[in-house]
């Protein structure tokens, strides 16, 4: 086996045991980055500095023989929206190209404290906007299972980097799915937590009521390594909250619901079979499978596209040429008349397409005469849905569904039709919009496409999400 | 369908410069998009009350007052600043 297949548990296991350095591991990834980062674009920026020092600190500890922690001397990828002090973050925007993050992100300095080696920042879809990390101003990723295809997104990169093996576990962020479907598309885990549960201190901000930061890795326990570092209350995040994990019950006790909005036409039939298949293996395990309902499910879509850019439009605002970032004022040029036209032209020249479109999407739902009829409405359906997930888990303790309607799409097939681009997130959705933990275990294949399964839980339940998700793992094998 | 002159205005609250052509484009992006929400009509949902976070929030204040610390990372936020005066930014003129 090769070092840049480890997993965080047995990497960690050969650092303990000296069998491996951090620096040797360091420098394993950061050659398979060279290898391959030009065929799928998974980064944005290789940090090799910053990661060889900080294997080499990690490797004096060993050498001291002092106790180091699990993440210590493990290298991760980062995507490119959460800050790294001293490291350039992009956003994969035009209009962040040149800025240097001043601070680090809660999560990146919790992991940072840990030792974490830190091999880079990787691609994804302008500020996050997108389900195939095609928006990127600065080109696709490509799905390392088919490079004719996308990697899905926004997370793109991080998936995608961790399933060439060209780090040993990423760090993502979630608003709709972007966490979750990229790492079923490239046919690995992905775990959004429940709102609140990480801090969104130096992530940005995209829709601030439903993103998360989460991991992406190769296997559930590495998972649940990494969100127990990350997670926890953060006086820079207010809606940052001090919580008490739900007591993991045992996998035999559990009641599991299948919501039957969620097996709906328009679900690729391969990938239907797949999820029917493991949960027909989960009954033979004599797990108990109870069909539930969430009768609000087909109004999610909606609500989701009307909140996520509304929220879009406020949190955009903030890329206005004045403060950081592209400006028209740098360019020197020629008839910049007022403050207005700073505004408007930099924004023009420095913000992609989608972004715009979702600016433009959520300045009209919010806009006088348009608000009640569109943003209220949406507020309101989003306590619907929230509301059948609560009456749904009084009688099951998880509910499982497909992550997506179909495996990774072709590069271009969907760029060019948003609406089509945005029922690819219909599975992903409700669970940002109720706050609920969720993740996406590989599941099967179509062909050479793997295909994720989606379990949701209550809120702070990620334990029994992340207990049934190693069973699920140990027993249901697929691939 | 909305009207290039709603895609104007919006493009101007929205503090975004648009071309022509782009007008044209987002008026047709955004109708369609609008109407696929033409779904919620259906729903009667006058008693339900709107949620605007998934968890219950309250507000958290702190004393208006600098963190020491913060000194350094003003410095670096200046740096990234396009124009910039005696350690403020400056802007053109409003008028």
């Amino acid at each position: 086996m090769e070092f840049y297949e480890l997993t965080i548990a047995e990497a960690h296991e050969k650092l303990v045991k000296k069998e491996i350095s951090s620096f040797d591991l360091t420098k394993a990834f950061l050659r398979r980055i060279e290898e391959l980062n030009e065929s799928f674009f998974s980064y944005l920026t290789v940090t090799s500095n910053l990661a060889l020092s900080q294997a080499k600190k990690v490797d004096d500890l060993i050498s001291r023989g002092e106790k180091i922690d699990i993440l210590a001397g493990i290298p991760l990828a980062i995507k490119d929206n959460i800050l790294v002090k001293g490291e350039k973050c992009t956003a994969a925007s035009k209009i962040l190209e040149d800025y240097i993050a001043p601070y680090d992100a809660t999560a990146v300095k919790k992991i940072k404290e840990k030792g974490s080696v830190i091999l880079g920042k990787t691609n994804l879809d302008e500020f996050a906007m997108g389900s195939s990390t095609e928006n990127s101003a600065f080109g696709a990723t490509k799905n390392p299972r088919d490079i004719s295809r996308v990697p899905g997104g926004s997370s793109g990169g991080s998936a995608a980097a961790v399933a060439a093996n060209m780090c040993c576990y990423a760090l993502g962020s979630d608003t709709g799915g972007s966490i979750r479907q990229p790492a079923s598309f490239c046919g690995v885990v992905g775990l959004k937590p429940t709102y609140g549960a990480v801090s969104r201190y130096g992530l940005m901000a995209m829709a601030s009521s439903l993103d998360q930061i989460g991991p992406i890795t190769k296997t559930v326990e590495d998972a649940k390594i990494v969100f127990e570092v990350i997670s926890g209350k953060d006086p820079l995040d207010s809606t940052s909250i001090e919580f008490q994990q739900i007591v993991a019950r045992p996998v035999s006790d559990l009641i599991i619901g299948i919501p039957k909005e969620y097996f709906i036409k328009g679900t690729d039939p391969e990938v239907e079979k797949i999820i029917r298949a493991s949960i027909k293996k989960l009954e033979s395990l004599n797990i108990k499978i109870e069909e539930i309902s969430l009768p609000h499910t087909e109004y999610a879509l909606s609500c989701y596209y009307i909140v996520m850019p509304s929220e879009v439009s406020a949190n955009l605002a903030r890329y206005d040429g004045i403060k950081y970032g592209y400006s028209v004022v740098r360019q020197k040029r020629e008839g910049t008349k007022d403050l207005l036209d700073v505004y408007l032209r930099s924004r023009e020249e420095g913000l992609g397409e989608e972004v715009r479109r979702r600016i433009m999407l959520g300045t009209y739902a919010l806009s006088a005469g348009y608000y009640e009829a569109y943003y209220l409405k949406a507020q309101k359906v989003r306590t619907l849905i929230k509301q059948d997930f609560e009456k749904a888990f009084k009688k099951v303790d998880l509910i499982l569904t497909p992550v997506s309607p179909a495996p990774a799409f072709k590069i271009g097939e969907k760029i060019t039709d948003p609406l089509t681009m945005y029922l690819s997130d219909i599975f992903t959705i409700a669970p940002n919009l109720a706050g609920l933990p969720a993740i996406s275990i590989p599941a099967g294949k179509v062909g050479e496409l793997p295909v994720g399964l989606q379990v949701v839980g209550k809120p702070f339940s990620e334990n029994t999400i992340l207990e049934f998700g190693q069973f699920f793992e140990k027993n249901i094998k697929v691939f | 369908m909305i009207s290039k002159k709603e895609v104007e205005h919006i493009a101007k609250l929205a503090r975004l410069g648009v071309s022509q052509k782009e007008v044209n484009k987002f008026q047709k992006e955004l109708s369609k998009i609008l109407d696929y929400f033409k779904k919620l009509e259906e729903m009667d949902i006058s008693d339900v009350e709107p949620t605007s976070h998934s968890v219950l929030l309250e507000n958290i204040k702190r004393e208006d007052k600098a963190d020491p610390q913060e000194i350094e990372t003003k410095k670096d936020l200046l740096e990234a600043v396009p124009k910039e005066k005696e350690g403020y930014i400056k802007v053109k003129s409003i008028l």
